[in-house]
């Protein structure tokens, strides 16, 4: 098993999400992660999936997802040659004797913080889901209380663009 | 999208061709109006535009009932010239009608419902249409679009509930787009693979006003079937074929839909390889032909089976390696490269890894085999000779025919009384068939001429699917005879639809094969139950509860019964020559007969039983010819 990020560009229409969960689940494959958005095109989002599937049924899902009248055009985008990125926001506990410790592991992330109170901080980051980890745990000793992370995006790297009406 | 066959009667194509359809427009004897192929813009309600679309896209029957939220478009319809209504008992029924109806003439199938629990009843033969690939367009009505989302009085999500039962659905929310969906709905369940499409129309939006005009434009940027196969994967799988030992060629029900089977009767002739036709392909080659093997799978020919086990090339034409045609799939044609042409690219590689995949309509990949396989010999390359192929085919065919023995007790034999209706009513005619032993023997002793001439329900297994379903068939087809060939099972859950038949002047023929039991059930509580009948009795013996002669007569149709072999052939003749009224026969028929041959489910097709405790044990590699055949089965004879 291994994790696979499918691009797909799909017609924004209402029960277009459920359709694509619906079809995930009753086929049997996990989502790992889902990121809906809008595109350069009205009318066109995009969602970025991220599904852990052997080799041999992630075809078989791309292929029942290119079923879905709704669906336009599906990628799969290889970490290699292309930029992936998750969004994540963490309140940690964090009172003035600490604060600035915080704020230093915050720096060496390149995080910023989004939100200050007394006795807690609220950290912003984006990254790879491997750099959010690492921010997670070296902000876990001090206390999280709270965490809130996207699905992860992602684009190919290079010129070219993955359009609806090609 | 696909290019233009003359295909009987095309209703789903461009407005232009519409045209020619308006002879065809007086099923219900009622005078034709010319159909419009242009409509400029003119006002109209939500309901008179569905009804105009409905039309114009050149649908001439709609199966339904009406209710609140669909009541709206039933007013215009009650003026419509062109679109017939029939007033089913059951929504059920309406959908299988539809499914009947398409299975038969290739055109469209329409049903109509109400919200709620009138669209929720469709839910069955929807998800009957997904599994066989019918082009069926469901009409639902929906509460207002403000009342939606309120757990509103026959509120249901019918979209939500089909979304995995449907090819697609929409709920239209203005009244405008009412056309475009019609024409969508049409298009999207006609082409490609074909099947369901639900329309969900909220009832202020049929009562809303609007324009009409005609034709509109489809936007279905996503939707883009491939119809024109690969020549470079043509040229792969001819080369294949050309250089196979003991070629197969696995015909599904998508030859039938493509209308491929004069296309496949050439491929036959030039590769001179074996076919065997599965249950949703029966009659897209002929049962007469030398070269038909029968039916693959649970209950097909040993033959037929076997031919695949020891084959080494598949060539699959509109099929998807069912389970109960590849039983364990590990142990399936084991020996065999595999070519798989199917519309859907999703079958391809589904269930079997194929050597050489091929996506496009049947009718043109096997149109282009054939001429990739002549242009082959035309250059002169040398082809394997079959004969050794085919001695070891027909050694298996001698040896172990489709057949029965008559009951012990002296009861009338069901296999007996099908076969006789096929051989009475004859290839011309056509057969539907409800879900159990009945089925399988209907499919197994009618012989098939034709396409479009054997209605079952395969990948669902819907029981009550028989006599809705002829009823939509013999309205498609009123000049031939349909006969449902049912279970008494079956036909008590959806009987009520021989009433629409009788008030609606639709005289189908119901073969009840009335065994007293939920027939397939039994026969596996008395091979892996140890004869335990568990709730399979049914009392249609004992009490003779429903007595159907009387229920028949009851719902408006003549009733018969045969219970003695001496009268089967007269009974027969007798509904043949009923032609005003449908006709039930209660065919009386033994308990304990069997159908034959069977791979158990779970097990390998090298593990099929030609009849109970009969297997012809191919799984020795050296067998193979007849005679070690035969000394298999004494060998295991003596065994026990």
């Amino acid at each position: 098993m291994s994790t696979h990020t499918l691009s797909v560009l799909v017609e924004d229409k209402p029960g277009v999400l459920a359709r694509i969960s619906g079809l995930f689940s009753r086929r049997g494959y996990n989502i790992q992660s889902l990121a809906v958005g809008p595109t350069e095109e009205q009318g066109i989002s995009r969602m970025t999936i991220c599904v852990s599937v052997d080799e041999f049924p992630l075809e078989q899902v791309t292929k029942q997802l290119n079923k879905l009248v709704n669906v336009i055009k599906i990628v799969e985008l290889e970490p290699a040659t292309s930029v992936q990125r998750e969004l994540v926001m963490l309140k940690v506990r964090a009172d003035a004797t600490v604060r600035s410790q915080v704020l230093e592991v915050t720096q060496m992330f390149r995080a910023k913080v989004v939100d200050v109170a007394p006795d807690a901080v609220t950290v912003e980051a984006t990254g790879t889901a491997d750099k959010l980890s690492a921010l997670r745990r070296m902000l876990e000793p001090y206390g999280i209380r709270e965490i809130v992370q996207s699905g992860m995006v992602a684009l190919a790297r290079g010129p070219r663009a993955i359009a609806a009406n090609r | 999208m696909t290019t233009a066959r003359p295909r009987p009667a095309p209703r789903t194509g461009a407005p232009s061709e519409q045209q020619d359809t308006v002879a065809q427009a007086g099923v219900s004897g009622r005078p034709a109006a010319p159909r419009p192929a242009r409509v400029d813009p003119t006002p109209a309600t939500g309901a008179q535009s569905l009804v105009r679309s409905l039309e114009a896209v050149g649908c001439d029957v709609v199966f339904g009932i009406p209710g609140g939220a669909i009541l709206p478009a039933y007013d215009p319809l009650y003026d419509s010239t062109l679109v017939r209504h029939i007033l089913v008992r059951h929504e059920q029924g309406a959908g299988h009608a539809a499914t009947g109806y398409a299975q038969a003439t290739g055109r469209v199938g329409v049903c109509i419902a109400t919200s709620g629990p009138g669209a929720t009843n469709l839910v069955t033969p929807l998800a009957d249409a997904m599994l066989d690939s019918v082009p069926v367009v469901a009409i639902t009505g929906q509460v207002g679009r403000k009342m939606i989302g309120t757990d509103a009085f026959q509120e249901a999500d019918i979209c939500g509930i089909t979304l995995p039962i449907t090819k697609h659905n929409m709920l239209v929310t203005d009244p405008a787009d009412i056309p475009r969906a019609i024409t969508e709905a049409f298009h999207i369940a006609s082409t490609g693979r074909p099947g369901p499409v639900l329309v969900d129309l909220p009832k202020d939006v049929l009562q809303a006003q609007t324009t009409f005009s005609w034709p509109v434009e489809m936007a279905l940027p996503g939707y883009r079937p491939t119809t024109k196969p690969h020549g470079k994967q043509i040229r792969e799988a001819a080369r294949l074929i050309a250089e196979a030992q003991r070629p197969v060629l696995y015909v599904g029900g998508g030859v039938i839909k493509a209308e491929a089977s004069a296309e496949l009767m050439d491929l036959a002739r030039e590769t001179g390889a074996p076919v065997v036709t599965t249950l949703m392909a029966r009659g897209a080659f002929p049962d007469s032909h030398p070269q038909n093997l029968g039916m693959p799978g649970m209950h097909g020919t040993v033959a037929a089976v076997a031919a695949m086990q020891r084959s080494d090339l598949l060539i699959a034409l509109g099929a998807r390696f069912d389970d109960r045609v590849t039983g364990e799939l590990s142990t399936f044609a084991p020996e065999a490269r595999i070519v798989h042409a199917d519309i859907d690219p999703a079958e391809i590689g589904k269930n079997r890894v194929a050597d050489v995949p091929i996506v496009g309509d049947a009718r043109e990949v096997i149109g282009e085999l054939t001429a990739a396989l002549r242009a082959r010999s035309q250059d002169g390359a040398e082809r394997p000779d079959l004969t050794s192929w085919w001695n070891q085919l027909d050694a298996w065919r001698e040896t172990f025919p489709l057949g029965y023995d008559e009951p012990a007790d002296g009861t009338l034999s069901p296999e007996y009384v099908i076969e006789r209706i096929g051989k009475i009513a004859g290839p011309e005619a056509i057969y539907a068939a409800g879900v159990g032993q009945h089925q399988m023997w209907a499919a197994q002793f009618i012989g098939y001429e034709n396409p479009r001439t054997w209605l079952n329900s395969g990948g669902a297994g819907t029981m009550g699917y028989g006599v809705p379903a002829a009823m939509g068939a013999k309205v498609g087809m009123p000049d031939t005879t349909v006969w449902c060939i049912d279970g008494d099972g079956c036909f008590q859950m959806t009987n009520q639809e021989l009433a629409t038949c009788a008030i609606e002047g639709i005289p189908i023929k119901v073969a009840v094969i009335n065994n007293g039991n939920l027939g397939m059930v039994r026969q596996w509580q008395t091979l892996f139950y140890g004869e335990r009948y568990s709730n399979t009795e049914l009392g249609t013996h004992k009490h003779r509860v429903p007595d159907f002669v009387m229920l028949a007569e009851a719902l408006g149709c003549e009733g018969l019964r045969c219970e003695s072999r001496d009268d089967v052939d007269r009974v027969i003749e007798q509904a043949m020559a009923i032609t005003d009224r449908p006709v039930v026969i209660d065919f009386t028929v033994g308990a304990d007969a069997q159908v034959w041959p069977m791979v158990a489910a779970g097990t390998g097709n090298d593990q099929i039983m030609a009849a109970r405790d009969i297997r012809p044990l191919f799984d020795d590699p050296e067998a193979g010819g007849a005679d070690e055949v035969v000394t298999n089965i004494e060998r295991e004879n003596e065994a026990r």
